[in-house]
């Protein structure tokens, strides 16, 4: 969402209550992203090891490897540290 | 039916709560605010209100336990005076942010070191800007007619900010006072029980305190800024309304003999009344002078004081509180901001006094009101900060 497309003051509900529950899954923190995760599809043997450690649960099952969601992976590498065959690699954004 | 009894400020805080049907108080004992929470656990102790009353281990864990109460839709209670108010520093910030509606007694008191028990306004001037409503009252009957006000201006629908009442350490709290009290129907019929505009309810699920980033943090504030505006029109209805059932209005600022007076003192709290005591001694062997008392100290009526100030010569600010290093107190330096672009405005003096609980008797108030007239006759204000009542 662009800055003026963004709520402001008087439209947003006060004290930054959400008041509808479920949310979380319209805020979209892949815009956080420094780094981004790289996916080697030869490389990846399924093992769902980096599934498993996303703390964002933006590695998606796509049997028989994985695929990565840009909309909410925030670029922590913590995916990429822990395959066992280095099937991932961090680029910088915009490099 | 109204009555008269013998109460103590803080006795008649609780007797207002107690009125007031509160859901939960957390609270932690300190001096001289103790009696407050000690008389309410009497009520609980009884059986006169059905209450939930949190012990907690420390004033942080009461503030955050108002927090967590008041965002389920209760009414909530609590009281704490200096190194107390200091120790819930944080959580005041969140319970306004959140835009909880607690009520607190604040029972004004000195801050360590050295270590004071009694009176003076530099618990609550530490923190001025929590984005509460500050109330002061005068005597032991306005602490007890603000507390019963606080929960209708806390809980409106349009403001739903966390407001305290504030009171002078042991010259209101420890003090006897004859205070007219209303029945418990009347303050029902005044007071309805919260209705929750958003609350934790498990069949309703939201999400209150969630990280908010640069991209609407600045928002949720400007929303805080913006409601205080709305505050004074409140707190003067809610004033006025609660004049119609008692014949005690209120409004943001009280002032004595402004009509005619040349020369006024400003101040906050019990030192009004020794103020208007001298200032009618005066007045009666022909000085021109005026009190104005400021009842709501946040949001600042800046509005009520530039008119009040209109046509005054001098203006004496007394401020209860030691500012170390500050151009002056806060009151004055309120008052100095909110007179800066009149074109007309009164030659501004601060008086430091009455730190640690000190007294100001009515021989200090005299000299105060004769150095403002000085002031007014030479036409400069050569000290523009006093100190009165220390020995240098
Ligand atoms: S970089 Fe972090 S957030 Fe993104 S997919 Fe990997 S583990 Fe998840
Ligand atoms: S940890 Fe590596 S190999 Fe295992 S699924 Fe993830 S990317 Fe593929």
């Amino acid at each position: 969402m662009s800055e003026a497309e963004k709520p402001g003051s008087k439209s947003l509900p006060i004290g930054g209550i959400l008041v509808k529950p479920g949310s979380s899954i319209e805020y979209k923190t892949g815009d956080w992203r420094a780094f981004r995760p790289t996916l080697d599809e030869k490389k990846c043997t399924g093992c769902l090891i980096c599934w498993i450690y996303c703390p964002d649960s933006a590695i998606i099952r796509k049997p028989p490897i994985v695929a990565i969601n840009y909309e909410f992976c925030k670029g922590c590498g913590i995916c990429a540290n822990e395959c066992p065959v280095k099937a991932i690699t961090m680029v910088e954004e915009g490099a | 039916m109204a009555k008269v009894i013998g109460l103590t400020g803080d006795h008649a805080i609780a007797y207002a709560a107690k009125q007031c049907d509160v859901d939960v108080v957390a609270a932690y004992p300190i001096t001289p605010q103790t009696i407050i929470v000690e008389r309410f656990s009497d009520y609980v102790a009884n059986g006169e209100v059905k209450t939930e009353y949190v012990c907690v281990e420390s004033e942080h864990s009461a503030m955050s336990a108002c927090v967590g109460a008041s965002t389920t839709g209760a009414r909530v209670f609590t009281a704490t005076s200096s190194q107390g108010l200091a120790l819930m520093h944080e959580i005041l910030y969140i319970a306004s942010s959140l835009r909880c509606p607690i009520v607190m007694a604040v029972v004004n008191r000195a801050l360590s070191a050295p270590i004071n028990i009694h009176c003076d306004h530099s618990d609550m001037m530490g923190s001025r800007d929590c984005g509460w409503i500050q109330l002061y009252s005068e005597n032991a009957q306005e602490a007890y007619d603000l507390t019963i006000q606080a929960f209708k201006i806390a809980e409106d629908p349009e403001i739903l900010l966390p407001v305290t009442v504030n009171l002078d350490g042991f010259i209101i709290s420890h003090c006897m006072e004859g205070v007219n009290v209303i029945s418990d129907e009347e303050v029902r019929k005044f007071l309805p029980p919260r209705k929750a505009v958003y609350k934790l309810d498990p069949a309703n699920p939201i999400t209150i305190g969630a990280l908010c980033f640069t991209d609407y943090y600045f928002e949720i504030k400007f929303q805080q800024e913006d409601v205080m505006k709305k505050v004074p029109a409140k707190v003067k209805e809610v004033g006025e309304e609660f004049g119609k059932i008692t014949g005690r209005s209120y409004g943001l600022i009280e002032t004595f003999g402004l009509e005619d007076a040349e020369v006024a003192v400003m101040c906050l709290g019990s030192t009004a009344g020794t103020a208007r005591v001298v200032a009618d001694k005066l007045r009666k062997s022909g000085k021109p002078v005026g009190v104005i008392k400021v009842r709501l100290y946040r949001p600042f009526p800046t509005q009520e004081i530039v008119e009040a100030v209109k046509g005054l010569k001098a203006l004496t600010v007394l401020d209860r509180v030691a500012t170390s290093g500050a151009p002056s107190g806060p009151l004055c330096s309120d008052v100095k901001t909110a007179l800066y672009a009149e074109t007309e405005k009164p030659l501004i003096t601060n008086v430091i006094y009455g730190l640690g609980g000190r007294d100001i008797s009515p021989e200090n108030l005299e000299d105060i009101f004769n150095d403002a007239l000085r002031t007014a006759d030479v036409g400069r204000v050569d000290r523009p900060i006093k100190y009165v009542g220390v020995r240098e």
